[in-house]
C-alpha cells in the first residue's frame, strides 16, 4: 500500500501541495483527478522522488520509500519524452536495465510489451520517426517494461486513439490485478470512473474527497430522478416535496425529499398522461467532481 | 506483490548505473556521423602534419656544382653539393651558363693562374653573375663553436610543441564539452530526464554522462597521440620523439582530470537552458576558460614567468606545466603540487556542477538564474 501523509510542498510564496493525505491501496486502481495546477503532478513527482516534498512523508507497505523501492516504480511523467535518436527496442532495453534487469531478461520483457502495445513492427525506428500515437504507446512501454511493482501514471490516456486505450486498460487492469497499487491521473473523467475502484480528487493542493467510488458516490452525490413523459412536464415545478433540478419539455430531473414524495410524483405523472422512462439517475463523477471541488 | 526471480533482477548500484549512462552516451556518439567524420578529419590532419614534417625536415637542399679534374675530391664527401663532372674548362662553363649548375669547382690553377699561388685550399669557385656564397659556404672549413649558454630547446620546436598541447586540449575540451552539453539539454529538452531521475541518481546520470564523453575525449587523444607517434617513427624522426615523452605523459594525465572538470561545468551549465539554441550562450563563461589558455600558450610560450603562472592555474594547467616540463623549467615535484591543485578543483567544480545539475534539469522553460540554481 502506498501512504501519502501530510505532504505539502510551497515554490516560492505558492503552497502547491497543502497537508496531502491518501492511500492507494494494493490491487486497487485509483484515479487522481483534480483541475489545472491543482497539484497533481506535483504529487506524482514526490512519490516518484523525483522532487523532494517540503514535509509530509511517502509510505510503501508502512515503511519510508526508499530509492531500491523507487526502482520497482513504474512512472509516465505528465511532460512525456524519449531520446528521439535511440530505436524502440533499443531505448526499452535501456531503461529496463536502468532498473537492474540483466540484458536478456530485459530484450524479452520489451519485446514481448512492445508486441502487446502494438510495436512490434516498429522496434528497429528510432523514436523520432513514430507518429505521435505511437511514440505514446513508446512511453507507455517505457514506464512498463520492468514489470513494475507499483504504477504511477499521469495522464497515461491522453494522445491516445480508442484501440490504445483499450490496450493500456488492460494493461493496468493486469497489474492491478496482481496485487500492485495503481495510481493515475486523467482529464477524462469517463475513462477514470469506468476504471477505478478508489478515487483522489485533489483541488487548490489539498485533497478535497478520497475513498472507494461508490462511498463517494453515496457521499456526494444526490439522489436525482429522472423522468421522461409524453406531455408537458410544467406541472412538476407545482409537486409538493420535490425540487426540480433541470427541465426541458416532457423532460425533468429532480431531487425528492423522501421515497413517498417521489411515489406521489410518478403517481401524478401516470394520472396525466403516458410516462415513457422513470429512472434514478446515476450520480456521475464529474458531478461529484463539481460538488466537492465547488 | 508480484515476486520475480533474482537472478534476472537487481537493485543496481551506482556503478552498474553509471556504467549503462555512459556506454549509451558512447554508442550513441559512436553512431554518430558528424563524430565519425570529424575524427576522421583530425586524424588526417594530425598524419599529413607529421609527413609534411618529416619530408620539410629531412630534405636538405644540395647545389649543383660543376667539377673539373683534381677538384672532384674536395665536392665528392660533402653533403651540401652535387658533383657534375665536366671534361674541361668549356664544357663547365657551358654547363654554368646553361643554369644546369650553380657555380664550377675547379683545381686552383686550371682556369685562371691563381695569384702569387696563395690558395690554402687549391681549388676555385666560379659563379655566373654573383659570388655563390652556399658553395663557399659548403666548403669553408669553420672552427670548432662553444656556447657559454646553449638554449636547451630549439624556440621553434617549443613553439610547435606548445601549439601541439594547446590545439589539442583547445579542440577536444571544446568538442566534448559541447557534446556534453548537447545531450544534458537534449534530455532537458525531450524531457526523458523526468524518467531517467525516476530511476537513478542525478549524480549518477552525471558521473555516467561525464566519464562516458571523457573516454571517448581520451580515446580521441590517445588514439591521436598513437598516430603522431608511429608518425613520427615511420618518417623517422626519433630525435623529436626522445625530448617529448615525458611531457606528453604529463600532458595525458593533466588533461585527463583537466577535462573531467570541464566537463561538469559544461554539464552544469547546461543544465541551465532547456532549449538547445541556448547552450552557446550559458556556456560561454566556459568556453572562455579553454579558449584562453590556448592563446596563452601560443602567445607566452618562450615567457617563463606567465607560464609559471599557467601551470599552477588548474584551467590552463593541462597545457602549461606539461610545456614547462618539456623545456625542462620545472623541477620534479611541480606537476605533482600543480596536480594536487588540479585535482582539488575538479573535486569542488563536480560538487557545484552536480549541485547546479540537480536543481535546474526539471526547471523547464526559462533559463534559471545561477543563483537559484545554486541554492536548490
Amino acid at each position: 500500500m502506498l501512504e501519502l501523509s501530510n505532504v505539502s510542498k510551497r515554490y516560492g510564496d505558492r503552497l502547491a501541495l497543502d497537508q496531502v493525505s491518501f492511500t492507494v491501496g494494493d490491487g486497487r486502481l485509483t484515479g487522481f483527478v483534480g483541475g489545472n495546477g491543482a497539484g497533481k503532478t506535483t504529487t506524482m513527482r514526490i512519490i516518484l522522488g523525483v522532487l523532494a516534498a517540503d514535509g509530509g512523508s511517502v509510505m510503501l507497505g508502512g515503511a519510508p520509500i526508499t530509492a531500491a523501492d523507487r526502482r520497482r516504480f513504474g512512472y509516465m511523467p505528465e511532460e512525456r519524452g524519449l531520446y528521439p535518436k535511440m530505436k524502440v527496442l533499443e531505448q526499452t532495453v535501456y531503461l529496463a536495465r536502468l532498473h537492474g534487469w540483466t540484458p536478456a531478461a530485459a530484450h524479452r520483457n520489451a519485446l514481448e510489451l512492445l508486441e502487446r502495445l502494438g510495436l512490434g513492427e516498429r522496434t528497429n525506428d528510432t523514436i523520432e520517426s513514430l507518429s505521435l500515437g505511437n511514440q505514446q504507446r513508446a512511453q507507455i512501454a517505457a514506464a512498463l517494461v520492468h514489470k513494475p511493482e507499483v504504477l504511477v501514471l499521469d495522464e497515461p490516456f491522453s494522445g491516445l486513439d480508442p484501440m490504445a486505450v483499450e490496450t493500456v486498460q488492460g494493461v493496468l487492469a493486469d497489474v492491478a490485478a496482481a496485487g500492485s497499487p495503481v495510481l493515475f491521473s486523467s482529464h477524462q473523467l469517463d475513462i477514470v470512473e469506468r476504471l477505478c475502484d478508489d478515487l483522489v480528487i485533489i483541488a487548490g493542493g489539498r485533497i478535497a474527497a478520497a475513498g472507494p467510488g461508490d462511498a463517494l458516490r453515496t457521499e456526494h452525490g444526490s439522489e436525482r430522478w429522472e423522468l421522461l413523459t409524453a406531455g408537458d412536464a410544467g406541472w412538476l415545478r407545482r409537486q409538493p416535496g420535490i425540487e426540480v433540478v433541470e427541465f426541458d419539455g416532457g423532460w425533468a430531473v429532480f431531487e425528492a425529499e423522501s421515497d413517498a414524495a417521489r411515489q406521489a410524483t410518478l403517481a401524478e405523472a401516470v394520472t396525466r398522461g403516458e410516462v415513457v422512462s422513470f429512472t434514478r439517475e446515476h450520480t456521475t463523477l464529474a458531478q461529484i467532481f463539481k460538488e466537492v471541488v465547488r | 506483490m508480484s515476486t520475480v526471480a533474482d537472478t534476472e533482477r537487481r537493485t543496481p548500484s551506482f556503478v552498474d548505473s553509471v556504467s549503462l549512462i555512459a556506454g549509451r552516451e558512447i554508442t550513441m556518439r559512436l553512431r554518430s556521423k558528424a563524430f565519425l567524420i570529424s575524427t576522421g578529419v583530425l586524424m588526417l590532419a594530425v598524419l599529413a602534419s607529421v609527413v609534411l614534417g618529416s619530408i620539410f625536415g629531412t630534405q636538405t637542399e644540395t647545389t649543383k656544382v660543376a667539377v673539373i679534374g683534381g677538384a672532384t675530391a674536395v665536392v665528392d664527401g660533402n653533403d651540401a653539393l652535387e658533383a657534375v663532372p665536366a671534361a674541361d674548362e668549356a664544357a663547365a662553363e657551358q654547363l654554368l651558363r646553361e643554369g644546369e649548375v650553380d657555380a664550377i669547382v675547379a683545381p686552383a690553377a686550371s682556369l685562371r693562374q691563381a695569384q702569387d699561388g696563395a690558395d690554402p685550399l687549391g681549388i676555385t669557385v666560379i659563379g655566373l653573375d654573383s659570388p655563390p656564397t652556399d658553395v663557399a659556404q659548403a666548403l669553408s672549413v669553420q672552427p670548432t663553436i662553444e656556447l657559454l649558454e646553449p638554449a636547451a630547446v630549439d624556440p621553434t620546436l617549443a613553439y610547435l610543441v606548445a601549439f601541439g598541447f594547446g590545439i589539442v586540449f583547445f579542440m577536444s575540451a571544446l568538442t566534448f564539452g559541447t557534446t556534453i552539453a548537447q545531450s544534458v539539454v537534449e534530455e532537458k529538452q525531450t524531457r526523458v530526464v523526468e524518467i531517467l531521475l525516476s530511476t537513478v541518481t542525478a549524480r549518477a546520470l552525471l558521473t555516467g554522462k561525464v566519464i562516458g564523453n571523457s573516454l571517448l575525449a581520451f580515446g580521441q587523444i590517445l588514439a591521436i597521440a598513437a598516430l603522431a607517434i608511429l608518425g613520427l617513427v615511420l618518417t623517422g624522426q626519433r630525435v623529436l620523439l626522445g625530448g617529448l615523452g615525458s611531457s606528453v605523459i604529463w600532458f595525458i594525465v593533466f588533461f585527463a582530470i583537466g577535462f573531467v572538470m570541464l566537463a561538469a561545468l559544461f554539464a552544469a551549465t547546461a543544465a541551465m537552458v532547456s532549449r538547445a539554441e541556448d547552450i552557446g550562450s550559458v556556456t560561454t563563461p566556459v568556453t572562455m576558460l579553454v579558449m584562453i589558455p590556448y592563446f596563452l600558450v601560443i602567445f607566452f610560450n618562450d615567457n617563463p614567468t606567465v607560464l609559471a603562472i599557467m601551470s599552477y592555474v588548474p584551467f590552463s594547467a593541462p597545457v602549461g606545466m606539461p610545456m614547462r616540463v618539456f623545456l625542462g623549467t620545472a623541477e620534479w615535484w611541480e606537476p605533482f603540487v600543480s596536480l594536487a591543485i588540479l585535482l582539488a578543483t575538479t573535486a569542488l567544480a563536480v560538487l557545484i556542477g552536480e549541485r547546479i545539475y540537480r536543481n535546474s534539469l526539471l526547471k523547464t522553460g526559462a533559463r534559471v538564474p545561477l543563483g537559484e540554481a545554486l541554492r536548490g
